[in-house]
């Protein structure tokens, strides 16, 4: 790679991010520059401790820089690392030097002398590698060279460079814009991840062209406000699940009426794994189909994140609930969350094991996010005048059916959509209310999701389509 | 290719010296001959890449940028963009050494530049007293006891 390429991504402080595997996120203190001498990042790495660290020296002329650890769990004393470029001339390619002193106590020297070579130097250049390997920088570049003076508050946001897997998801540097009249700006500390995402990156959904930004659910904390916001204020903690999509960020910029305030006893990534799953199980259990007492429903995926959410308030709701699960090991996760029965898909056929476990009658209402794989059968498990609720596709598109068939059950059919159910400041509010009563009483629960860094949003959209996931995805910006 | 070099010793301590001249808009502060700085596109002086725009007292402008800095070796690099001086390539380097006996400070100011060979003696003449030895001169008198 040529020298000036290579330095250009270097000598932003900050940039070690993006390239850098073991570092989850990271931020310059005090809004100085990222080429600022004396400006310090502070980090958090993927193990979870936090860094500061403090540069020293930068040289555009020599392409070198310094700096020194200011504040670090391991015991790296006098820790100065040194950067530098030469240019291989032969070749227009560049010779990487990275080096670091410090002063170890002597037990521990060779175990942080290994660490500090194998896990932040050689883990560097393979990250860098992998980096410059996976096109990324493109963009990155495009917002360095930018003019210095555009408004705005620079942040760091996955965009969706084209539809496909989830590779297409790439990260770069945004202004995120001041706050116009009605708006706020958020800066988000969590970042929910939910099926519709994947939908909207794989182009099932065209709610996202290329070139947007992906995500639907976000926590925060206010940042400003524009003109005419009486119903929150900069300090507040805040969420939101809904449309338009752009939460992929670390901060962003949106209407305030659609955004909710938290519960005191909420906190922010718990709320971002939340929100969106919640809200469609409460309607979906009150607005699309309503689970009573008395009632017998079928969930599909029931360990996943809105799976166990279902479970839980249709048990609450007095209803009878049968999970179905993807493995064995799942079936824990299904029947904490209150599943009278746990079937795993192919130990036995499914028809013939909801039949038996409902005398024979089927189930009353089935949702089913699962799609190609699971609708037939959804269809076949119904009792007369059960109620279908297909609500997600994760193995695929539903593809086309015959309704005759529904008519052997009087079935009625739904395919809700999240978007209609929370179009407006009002339908938003009543949801959201409804779901913070119930988390009050104990019908819903806010479990701790599973947690990546924002740059890893393709890692996480990869383990949810995997089906290797329990729970709620929230990205960490 | 045209070298200027000049030094001095400060009779304060090096990290006193280097508050003042680590600031790329403080030549007004601590040379004679500089009669305003400022620094563009709202950049902080100590971010590399950043531009100083200053007028001489003789009303000469001038536009340098600064390359490096480091506080770790108390040094500074910066090119000329713009100056009535009719120089290529102009790199200088101001740098900070203590003197630990004395706890005084050793200051070296250089410059290498490429100008037409006749005008390369005066320039080099001009550079090194009217600028960098009376900019160090300054910064002896501020300290001297």
């Amino acid at each position: 790679m040529p020298i000036d390429e290579l330095w250009a991504i270097l000598r932003d402080f900050n940039s070690h991010a993006l390239w850098h595997p073991a570092v989850a996120a990271s931020a310059i203190e005090a809004q100085e520059a990222a080429d600022q001498v004396g400006a310090v990042r502070s980090f958090r790495l993927k193990d979870g401790s936090r860094i500061r660290e403090q540069l020293l020296f930068l040289s555009d002329l020599k392409r070198t820089f310094g700096y020194c650890i200011l504040e670090a769990p391991a015991l790296l004393r006098d820790y100065v690392a040194v950067v530098r470029l030469r240019p291989v001339t032969s070749e227009n390619s560049c010779f990487w030097d990275w080096r670091a002193s410090f002063n170890p106590p002597d037990a521990e020297r060779d175990r942080l002398t290994r660490f500090v070579r194998d896990d932040i130097i050689e883990a560097g250049f393979a990250g860098m590698r992998e980096f410059l390997r996976s096109g990324r920088t493109v963009d990155l570049r495009q917002a360095m060279t930018a003019p210095a003076a555009r408004a705005g508050a620079e942040a760091v946001e996955i965009v969706l460079t084209r539809y496909g897997g989830p590779e297409v998801l790439q990260p770069r540097i945004a202004r995120i814009k001041e706050p116009g009249a009605g708006e706020a700006r958020i800066r988000q500390t969590a970042v929910g991840v939910n099926f519709i995402d994947v939908y909207c990156r794989r182009g099932s959904f065209d709610l996202v062209a290329p070139g947007g930004v992906l995500g639907m659910e976000a926590a925060g904390v206010v940042e400003s406000v524009g003109a005419n916001i009486t119903n929150i204020r900069p300090g507040d903690r805040v969420a939101y699940a809904c449309a338009p999509p752009g939460a992929y960020a670390s901060m962003r910029t949106m209407r305030a009426d659609f955004l909710v305030r938290l519960p005191e006893a909420l906190a922010e990534v718990d709320a971002a794994g939340l929100l969106l799953k919640g809200m469609t199980a409460g309607f979906l259990l009150h607005d699309v189909a309503q689970a009573r007492p008395g009632s017998t429903i079928l969930v599909h995926a029931a360990a996943g994140g809105v799976g166990q959410i279902l479970c839980r308030w249709a048990k609450a709701l007095g209803a009878t609930v049968i999970g179905t699960t993807s493995s064995e090991a799942k079936t824990q996760p299904a029947r904490s969350a209150g599943c009278d029965a746990v079937l795993v898909y192919g130990d036995e056929d499914l028809v013939t094991a909801v039949r038996r476990l409902t005398s024979g009658r089927g189930v009353d209402i089935v949702y089913d996010a699962v799609g190609r794989d699971t609708f037939e059968q959804s269809v076949a498990c119904l009792a007369p005048r059960g109620h279908l609720v297909s609500f997600g596709q994760a193995s695929g598109d539903v593809g086309a059916h015959s309704i005759d068939r529904l008519a052997s059950r009087s079935a009625t059919l739904s395919r809700p959509n999240y978007v209609h159910y929370t179009d407006t400041p009002e339908k938003i509010r009543a949801q959201s209310d409804r779901l913070f009563e119930a988390l009050k009483g104990g019908a819903v629960v806010a479990a701790r999701p599973r947690t990546f860094s924002l740059a890893q949003a393709a890692q996480a959209h990869a383990e949810l389509e995997g089906r290797r996931t329990t729970g709620s995805l929230v990205l960490i910006p | 290719m045209a070298k200027v070099y000049t030094s001095a010793v400060i009779p304060a301590p090096a990290t006193a010296v280097w508050s003042i001249v680590r600031d790329f808009n403080a030549l007004p502060n601590w040379t004679p001959f500089v009669a305003d700085s400022r620094i563009e596109q709202n950049k902080s002086p100590d971010q590399i890449g950043c531009v100083r725009n200053f007028h001489l007292k003789d009303g000469g402008r001038i536009r340098e940028r600064l390359l490096a800095l480091s506080d770790y070796e108390m040094s500074f690099e910066y090119s000329i963009l713009e100056s009535p001086m009719s120089v290529d390539n102009y790199v200088a380097t101001f740098r900070l050494i203590p003197v630990t006996d004395l706890d005084h400070t050793f200051a070296e100011w250089t410059a290498e530049f490429d100008a037409a060979p006749e005008r390369e003696d005066g320039l080099v003449q001009s550079i090194g007293q009217s600028v960098f030895a009376a900019g160090l001169a300054a910064l002896k008198a501020r300290f001297a006891r």
